[in-house]
């Protein structure tokens, strides 16, 4: 598959995960969205880092970083998620119409 | 030849997974389609030879999905997804959002025009990695490390109902107006 087309499919996936992020109502199908669109975003890492930088090992580390990003999401959101379940009894977004606990 | 033909599967099959995360009927299926997708996109990384990055992602992805699906029965209303299932808001705007993002930046990728320098053949790509993780990126690595660190530590103080200076909601709630109740 060309580069093209590879960053083709890494734009699909972030479309489908902005749409994804926008139209879910659960907070863990939200970072669902969230985490394909970061998968898009590290797709097309790889795949410049394969065919436009010359394999350059930088790359990877850039690749890494986004990986770490995507951990902290998921981590913090699952908490943030037990959290305002506690307090809410909330897992939908139209659950909660304040912010303040 | 084998590698391109790999390749047209596995990125068909990671858009087509990912379209059947919000597709599914139960929440388990859709973490499990999430993870379909990853994998997908795990092994694409495979076949670009950044094998290191692609099995790092598979299995980090394997195991916060199994995560992801527990977390999912212990919230949704629908477990064995025996109903259809369709929980979202503003359908049109998200439509067309994701739309949007995907003709810009498929735009971008198709239009754009990007040096020509593939990976030498045999290069040692995995090797240098663990060189520029451990040599001249160790900044950027150990932040990450760090920045996990502080991730781990907020989780639990997120999550956990009491903190060390006792019950979480203690302070939250405004002190009764009684005198004797307030002792």
């Amino acid at each position: 598959m060309s580069q093209e087309l590879l960053l083709v499919v890494a734009a699909a996936l972030f479309g489908i995960g902005v749409y994804g992020a926008l139209s879910q109502q659960t907070f863990v199908m939200i970072m669902m969205g969230l985490e394909l669109m970061i998968a898009g975003g590290i797709l097309a890492i790889g795949t410049f880092w394969a065919q436009s930088a010359a394999g350059s090992p930088k790359g990877q580390v850039l690749a890494i970083v986004a990986m770490t990003v995507m951990a902290v999401e998921a981590a913090l959101g699952f908490a943030l998620v037990i959290a305002v379940y506690r307090v809410r009894k909330a897992d939908m977004t139209e659950k909660l119409k304040r912010l303040k606990g | 030849m084998i590698v391109d033909v790999l390749s047209w599967v596995f990125g068909v099959g990671s858009v087509l997974c990912a379209w059947r995360v919000f597709r599914a009927d139960s929440m388990v299926r859709a973490a499990y389609w999430l993870l379909a997708a990853f994998v997908f996109v795990g092994l694409l990384l495979v076949l670009l030879t950044a094998q290191f990055l692609g099995l790092v992602l598979i299995l980090m992805m394997a195991g916060e999905m199994t995560i992801m699906a527990v977390f999912m029965v212990m919230f949704m209303m629908n477990p064995a997804g025996l109903n259809p299932m369709t929980m979202v808001h503003q359908h049109r705007t998200s439509i067309a959002a994701g739309v949007v993002a995907f003709l810009g930046l498929a735009a971008v990728g198709l239009l754009g025009s990007f040096p020509e320098r593939a990976v030498a053949a045999g290069a040692r790509v995995t090797r240098e990695t663990g060189m520029e993780l451990l040599g001249d990126s160790m900044v950027v690595f150990e932040t990450a490390a760090v920045a996990l660190l502080a991730t781990m530590i907020g989780t639990v103080a997120l999550a956990s109902r009491r903190g060390r200076a006792g019950d979480a909601y203690e302070g939250s709630v405004p002190p009764s107006m009684d005198p004797e109740e307030a002792k």
